[in-house]
């Protein structure tokens, strides 16, 4: 290790977190949801896939104005998201959790399906109005996307922004409560059915916001749901309902993917940001199943 | 309908652990044996026999999977990597060893469970969502050994050739012998299982399922039965897997992708968790279902659409129809089409007299 470049390691270091704070932005929808509803949903990447792709045939099919398009598709997730908890979600309250996963697995192949469905399997491109030169810092020539740059400053904005909705304003306050016990909220006259809504709508809007991110990053189509799958490493290691958890497992997991792709793949021949984000995620479970930051439940009878 | 029960009479403990009490249950029982043993293969367009055959290999990975799920309450989203375990253990063993099918079938079966096994450790400490993405790791990580082994999966493009079993020097290469094989693994899990859920082992679970706690408070091992409860689920899907391989001749990863562990999952819930019928009826539904989307598709698609997407659209098709029924079942039957037969079945029991 004499001559270790430095260059590489700090560049492999930066974008993974940046990267990171992309997938924490993602997995930020599945906590909101899971902080106040109590629900899982393993349609995380689906919802941003759908938003993605409908972005993407209003600006590059239909012509629209990116603004406009954005803002349908946020509004289609809005509804989506209102009619679902309404149809599908609100009649499963107290159900097993099993029961919960299963339809939301059932949802996201339906969302797979429907995507191409309606807008075509083509993959689109979605290009933001920035420029995409690299940037370049310092003497060791780290080359940074802007687009990583860009996500990873919308994600931390989001972020700080949940996290003060949920720490100090009213309507944060009362979702925690929503979270912690129905009955109890209920009784102290908050409209739980509401702040179920509101966790979905959010959730949704989170996901459009990825969608737009991350379709500009790698293209919209059906293969952009499979950044849904980051969201568990995500979340387990920073615990399932802290915001602060949802940004320090997605640093992690971005840095230890990228540096499993700079290191490890020429040594076993490829594949290792799939699979690396997926041990550590076991060893967690294995050792600390709440995560860094998440609460540990009590179970009585 | 055809038969009435005036009181329960029971008088030996045989009486009391028989499957089927009265004689018109197993008159019924034995007449659906004939007909799928005699009639279907004499009869039967080896197309449809093909898709028997699939429907068997379901059945057993479906009564695995409803094991875990439906008896002791434990999720697993990486079925299908269990499968594909089973399945290059056997091929493997089959062609580097030449062994036969009754080694091999069993011996799958056993790696699949020591799997199994490993997966399930950490299910005495973390249970429902975290138990998901535990074996949903599973599922990604045991794909990526495979895939990555060149002694596991045979080197290129990661399968391996297996010959189709021999029984008593017969090489089962027919759609009828093949038919034949399969259905009997498939009768043979059916009445394992049967036996299995009313047994010491089959009660523990169902006691897990309904309030761990509570299980092991009045005596009973938690984190054995749920190792127990992974193993066995396992071993039927390594079986499952042995199977399909030996049904496409081929052990290929990309057989046993996680969209295969949620078909399970959803045969296991449209079905009915916790009913040996329910997998039956979930595994035959779910097996079916593609084949439906397709005469339909065949049929009435080309008013549709265009017919150079027409491929497409089905496969997106059936990717909708299929999330909305398992949502669906979920919200307005959650013990699937089991409850609904039992329905029907208690309607006519006392027809035409409702009470």
């Amino acid at each position: 290790m004499a001559d270790f470049n430095w260059g590489f390691f700090l560049e492999l270091l930066v974008s993974g977190v940046l990267i990171g704070l992309m997938y924490s932005l993602i997995a930020l929808g599945f906590v909101l949801i899971y902080k106040s509803t109590d629900a899982i949903n393993f349609a995380q990447g689906e919802f941003v896939m759908i938003a993605g792709i409908i972005v993407g045939a209003c600006a590059a099919s239909y012509g629209l104005p990116l603004w406009l398009a954005i803002s349908l598709s946020v509004g289609f997730m809005v509804l989506f998201n209102v009619g679902l908890e309404r149809t599908v979600l609100r009649p499963m309250i107290g159900r097993p959790i099993v029961a919960i996963i299963m339809a939301t697995i059932g949802l996201a192949a339906l969302l797979r399906g429907a995507g191409p469905f309606f807008f075509g399997a083509e993959t689109r491109p979605l290009n933001l109005p920035i420029d995409d030169a690299p940037i370049i810092i310092g003497d060791h020539f780290i080359y940074l996307n802007p687009i990583h740059l860009l996500g990873a400053v919308a994600a931390v904005l989001f972020l700080l922004g949940f996290g003060w909705f949920f720490l100090k304003s009213r309507k944060g306050v009362a979702m925690r409560a929503v979270a912690d016990s129905h009955q109890v909220s209920m009784a102290m006259g908050i409209n739980v059915q509401r702040y179920f809504a509101l966790a979905w709508v959010m959730a949704g809007v989170v996901a459009a916001l990825g969608g737009v991110i991350w379709g500009s990053l790698l293209g919209v189509d059906t293969q952009l749901a499979i950044i849904g799958l980051k969201v568990f490493p995500v979340v387990i290691l920073g615990g399932l309902d802290s915001i602060v958890g949802v940004i320090v497992g997605g640093i992690i997991v971005g840095v230890v993917e990228n540096l499993a792709a700079g290191y490890l793949d020429p040594m076993v021949g490829g594949g290792t940001k799939d699979f690396t984000p997926y041990v550590l995620m076991i060893l967690m479970l294995m050792f600390k199943p709440y995560g860094l930051f998440g609460k540990p439940i009590i179970e009585r009878i | 309908m055809f038969h009435r029960e005036s009181g329960y009479y029971k008088t030996t403990y045989k009486g009391d652990m028989a499957f089927y009490p009265l004689p018109v249950g197993r008159w019924s029982v034995a007449l659906i044996g004939i007909l799928f043993l005699v009639v279907v293969p004499l009869f039967l367009d080896p197309y449809y026999l093909s898709i028997l055959c699939l429907i068997s290999i379901a059945i057993v990975g479906a009564l695995g999977l409803n094991i875990l799920l439906g008896y002791t309450g434990q999720i697993s989203i990486g079925h299908a990597a269990f499968m594909s375990v089973g399945a290059y253990t056997a091929a493997n063993l089959i062609t580097k060893l030449d062994w036969p099918f009754w080694l091999a079938v069993p011996s799958g079966g056993i790696m699949a469970a020591a799997v199994g096994v490993l997966v399930g450790i950490p299910s005495l400490r973390i249970k429902g969502l975290y138990l998901a993405i535990a074996t949903l790791a599973a599922q990604f990580i045991i794909e990526w050994v495979i895939n990555h082994t060149p002694a596991i999966s045979g080197g290129v493009q990661a399968s391996i050739e297996v010959p189709r079993p021999t029984f008593f020097g017969e090489k089962l290469d027919t759609e009828v012998e093949l038919y034949y094989f399969l259905m009997a693994f498939a009768a043979v899990a059916i009445v394992a299982t049967m036996n299995l859920v009313r047994s010491r082992i089959g009660r523990a679970f169902i006691a897990i399922r309904d309030q761990d706690i509570a299980a092991e408070i009045i005596g009973i091992n938690v984190f054995r039965y749920k190792l127990y409860a992974f193993a066995i689920s396992s071993f039927y899907a390594g079986v499952a897997g042995v199977l399909y391989t030996y049904y496409l001749s081929i052990a290929n990863y990309e057989q046993f992708l996680i969209v295969v562990s949620i078909d399970y999952l959803a045969m296991v819930i449209i079905g009915g968790l916790g009913s040996v019928l329910g997998s039956v009826f979930g595994a035959v539904f779910v097996t079916l279902f593609p084949t439906v989307i397709r005469i339909f598709m065949d049929a009435f698609g080309s008013f549709f659409f265009d017919p150079v997407i027409q491929a497409q659209v089905t496969a997106q098709f059936r990717l909708i129809l299929f999330g909305a029924l398992i949502m669906f079942f979920l919200v307005v039957e959650p013990e699937g089409l089991n409850r609904l037969w039992l329905n029907i079945r208690n309607y006519f029991r006392v027809w035409p007299f409702s009470y």
